[in-house]
């Protein structure tokens, strides 16, 4: 895609909190606030933070499954339950698996670039806790091909797929190596977390989680070659935020210091019905992040603040070498090394990722891009990173299905 | 007649009983199993499932389509396999109802004994009444085939003395389960003298199939797990006994549950786990085992009491607990029965047990609850700090804990002495496997 002529803003990002197991209020047993009420909260928040909601010119909602969790669909239409204020706007809501956030955030920054609107509001969304974990893998398991798949695929098919990945980069790299780094890797999600009172590992208070991280995979119960500590886990929440034209950030009175500005980004899509053809590598990731680094110039060297889609340990680690901050086969000694820790080389996922925040799937996109408004605008609280002049911009990458639907973007703080 | 060929016709009497039904729903899945092998294609299974009241039997059916999905869902891997060449199921949405569905087309329900007259397998868990089992075994034997095989839960009766009176001539075993038997590990198998060598291999070869931990026991009344439980428990009511001076007998039995709960680290105090088995039930082992045990007093009067004011414990068609020497509020002890005014005296942080645990001291450095190190990869070590420092500790907490510990030790070893286990391990085994502890009763902790 080419650069747009316009500038485009983001900002007045908002998480709900990432609701499921390891958070302290949630029983599977007793009922819980459903998809209505994670768009509305997630939407008045953001609605909260500007002046007049009528400014909005149109929504976009990112969801992947509610079809399926909740039996929902017009999703779009569930807008205008926020605020009366968006009734009879233009909403729209899009699908491509786990990576739906992304595809919204994309969905708004064309709108704004073509000038169609000056405000848009991005919602993401999903509800997940309806179904019993190996029901919601079946559910999750349309993010990969139905027909050719599903009915070899393992019983929880995606944590399949990722552990078909880890196998390969055992056998290639290593199993003590690999399994190190996926082990801090989990270690960093939580103490992460920790710092956050949104996300779903807030509560979490075992004392060794590298321990934890290093328990031996068990197929008998799970899969090949990941434990569960490997794997993000069932979220319920939402997140929203503003996208903005320069006149529209005038419209709902925010200062530019309060918003980021879209540098660049990069969609890529590859085909649903095969499989990654090498394992140890994630390409469409590898082919999104290059776009935006060409649309925006930069390059590592460059990113302070990072946002990867680690739905599991192995999908951080492997996304690491997509974006260029190691070299083939080396993040995970990367990892080991705490060069993505907190306040580290490059801070990464330090709101605690999808395995630490949790991983509400089709909002977390957008959950990665409020983060990224929050820090480079420096609001994270106690997530805070302390932001390097000399690399002042953030990279996400949102991803669906098994690096088939990949969005990557960058931003920096406007000004 | 092989293992499988015995698998195809078996029955369960006693089956809408807590132990019963979790016997019935192990089978029900294996059978399920079974009859999808390819080898076994085209072959009948049938699981009759017997009890006296059809009430009983309503709920059993529902029992067993719960928890038959629950074991689905936590096999689907396994499951998924099973059901390979069967096309039309892909997702776990159409695997886990099929395998349901499998298993419930297996079970035949009624109260009429006929039923078992074709079986070679009959598992027998009604009530822990010698004559009446005695009575039924007799009348299956002169229903059912010359060569069929009997399988008893009982938890206190020996084996022998059931052989005997029946005349089955050696083809019974005990094959006792644990509450609930779907979760429990433990298969505790007790062979008589006589039992036939032909079934003590059908039961270990069951008990592997159901992925049971085997403990072999000999046939002295009790058997293992219920000759340490008998003995631990009435250790408690003893002390709950010389407590009662200085804190009343609700007191004591307060004081005694919470000192065997968190002090000795366990899933649950000791009167919560006689109310769990119920008081009726626990105080029938202790009058059978104490009627074949010689030398050793294994009665307490204050277990009569309970049952006369029908104070019995037990457990909801749910799993959850009713009311027996403590007053269950959302699962957790919330009050403790008092004899003498026939009511709950409910637990009181501000008042009279916040009293208690002041006279019970602090804990130690080094107390964990027993649900949180049962996860705890180095649960060993900070078992062994915690004791270390229980030793060391000046609390009246601390003194009742350390001779209870060394009771329980004493337990288990007398079961090795009197030659009831073969061996500490086996002692060990029970305790971890059927009774969900973290550690053995003969350790080196104390």
């Amino acid at each position: 895609m080419k650069r747009p002529k316009k500038k485009v803003y983001a900002t007045c990002g908002f998480n709900t909190i990432s609701l499921g197991t390891g958070r302290r209020e949630f029983h599977p047993k007793k009922p819980r606030p459903g998809l209505e009420y994670y768009i509305q909260e997630a939407g008045k928040g953001v609605i909260a933070q500007m002046n007049d909601p009528e400014n909005i010119d149109e929504g976009v909602i990112g969801n992947f499954m509610a079809a399926r969790f909740n039996k929902q669909g017009n999703l779009a239409a569930l807008i205008p339950t926020i605020h009366p204020s968006l009734e009879f706007k233009p909403h729209t809501r899009v699908e491509g698996a786990c990576g739906s956030g992304g595809l919204a955030l994309l969905t708004s920054v064309k709108s704004i670039a073509s000038e169609l609107s000056d405000v848009v509001l991005t919602i993401g969304v999903e509800v997940q806790n309806t179904y019993k974990a190996i029901y919601g893998a079946d559910i999750l398991g349309g993010a990969g091909h139905y027909l050719s798949q599903r009915k070899n695929g393992h019983a929880y098919f995606f944590p399949g797929q990722f552990s078909d990945r880890a196998g390969a980069c055992y056998d290639k790299f290593g199993y003590e190596h690999m399994r190190k780094g996926m082990a801090c890797w989990y270690k960093q999600a939580v103490e992460n977390a920790r710092r956050n009172p949104k996300a779903q590992e807030y509560h979490n208070t075992a004392e060794d989680l590298f321990a934890l991280g290093m328990t031996p995979p068990n197929p008998k119960v799970f899969v090949d070659h990941l434990n569960v500590y490997d794997c993000s886990k069932v979220s319920d929440g939402a997140s929203a935020l503003l996208f903005c034209s320069e006149e529209g950030l005038k419209k709902i009175g925010i200062d530019k210091k309060d918003a980021i500005e879209v540098v660049g980004f990069g969609i890529a899509v590859a085909d649903v019905t095969k499989l990654p053809e090498d394992l140890t590598i994630m390409d469409t990731t590898k082919k999104a992040v290059e776009k935006a680094y060409n649309m925006s110039g930069l390059g590592p060297q460059d990113i302070g603040v990072l946002e990867l889609h680690d739905c599991f340990t192995i999908g951080g680690i492997l996304a690491l070498e997509a974006t260029g901050f190691c070299k083939y086969g080396e993040a995970s000694g990367f990892v080991q090394d705490g060069k993505t820790n907190f306040n580290s080389e490059i801070s990464t996922n330090s709101t605690g990722g999808l395995i630490g925040f949790g991983h509400y799937t089709g909002g977390t996109g957008v959950r990665q891009a409020a983060d990224c408004v929050h820090q480079l605008t420096e609001k994270a609280g106690n997530c805070q990173v302390k932001l390097n002049p000399d690399k002042p911009y953030a990279l996400m990458i949102s991803m669906g299905g098994n690096d088939r639907t990949v969005t990557a973007m960058i931003f920096r703080r406007a000004e | 007649m092989d293992f499988d060929q015995r698998l195809h016709n078996v029955t369960i009497i006693g089956a809408a009983g807590k132990m019963g039904s979790g016997i019935s729903l192990l089978l029900a899945a294996e059978m399920a199993k079974a009859k999808n092998r390819p080898e076994n294609k085209g072959s009948s299974y049938r699981l009759n499932l017997i009890d006296i009241k059809d009430e009983a039997m309503d709920g059993l059916w529902n029992y067993m389509q719960a928890q038959l999905t629950k074991i689905g869902e936590k096999s689907t891997v396994f499951l998924r396999d099973m059901y390979k060449n069967r096309e039309n199921l892909v997702e776990n949405f159409d695997i886990i109802p099929q395998f349901v569905s499998d298993a419930l087309s297996v079970i035949r329900m009624g109260t009429d004994l006929n039923m078992a007259k074709n079986s070679k397998v009959i598992f027998e868990a009604v009530l822990e009444n010698k004559d009446l089992k005695v009575d039924l075994l007799k009348k299956l034997d002169s229903l059912c085939p010359d060569d069929t095989l009997y399988l008893t839960n009982t938890s206190s009766i020996p084996i022998n003395v059931l052989n005997d009176e029946a005349n089955l001539g050696g083809r019974i075993i005990g094959f006792h389960f644990y509450n609930p038997p779907v979760v429990q590990r433990l298969a505790e198998l007790i062979s008589c003298d006589k039992t036939t060598s032909e079934l003590k291999e059908f039961s270990n070869e069951l008990a592997k199939r159901l992925r049971k931990v085997i403990v072999p026991a000999n046939d002295i009344a009790g058997f293992i797990g219920n000759g340490h439980f008998l003995r631990d428990g009435l250790y408690a009511i003893s002390e709950a006994k010389r407590l009662a001076g200085d804190f009343t007998l609700a007191g004591g039995i307060y004081v005694m549950d919470k000192v065997s709960r968190d002090l000795l680290v366990r899933p649950m105090g000791i009167f919560q786990l006689i109310d769990y088995v119920g008081v009726d039930v626990y105080q029938c082992i202790s009058e059978t085992v104490d009627s074949y045990i010689e030398g050793e007093d294994l009665k307490d009067d204050l277990l009569q009491k309970m049952v006369d004011k029908k104070v019995l414990g037990g457990q909801m068609a749910d799993g959850s607990q009713k009311d027996g020497f403590l007053k269950y509020e959302k699962g957790r002890p919330a009050g403790v029965y008092d004899l003498d005014k026939s009511e709950y005296k409910m637990f009181d942080p501000d008042g009279w047990s916040g009293e208690v645990d002041r006279k019970l001291g602090e804990y130690p450095d080094g107390f964990y609850p027993w649900r949180k190190l049962l996860i705890d990869l180095k649960k060993n070590d900070k078992l062994s700090g915690f004791f270390n420092n229980l030793k060391s500790t000046d609390t009246l907490g601390a003194k009742l804990a350390l001779a209870y510990l060394k009771n329980s030790k004493e337990i288990g070893q007398k079961l090795v002495d009197s030659k009831v286990a073969n061996s500490a391990e086996d002692v060990n085994a029970v305790l971890l496997n059927g009774f969900y502890h973290l550690y053995g009763p003969i350790n080196n902790y104390i």
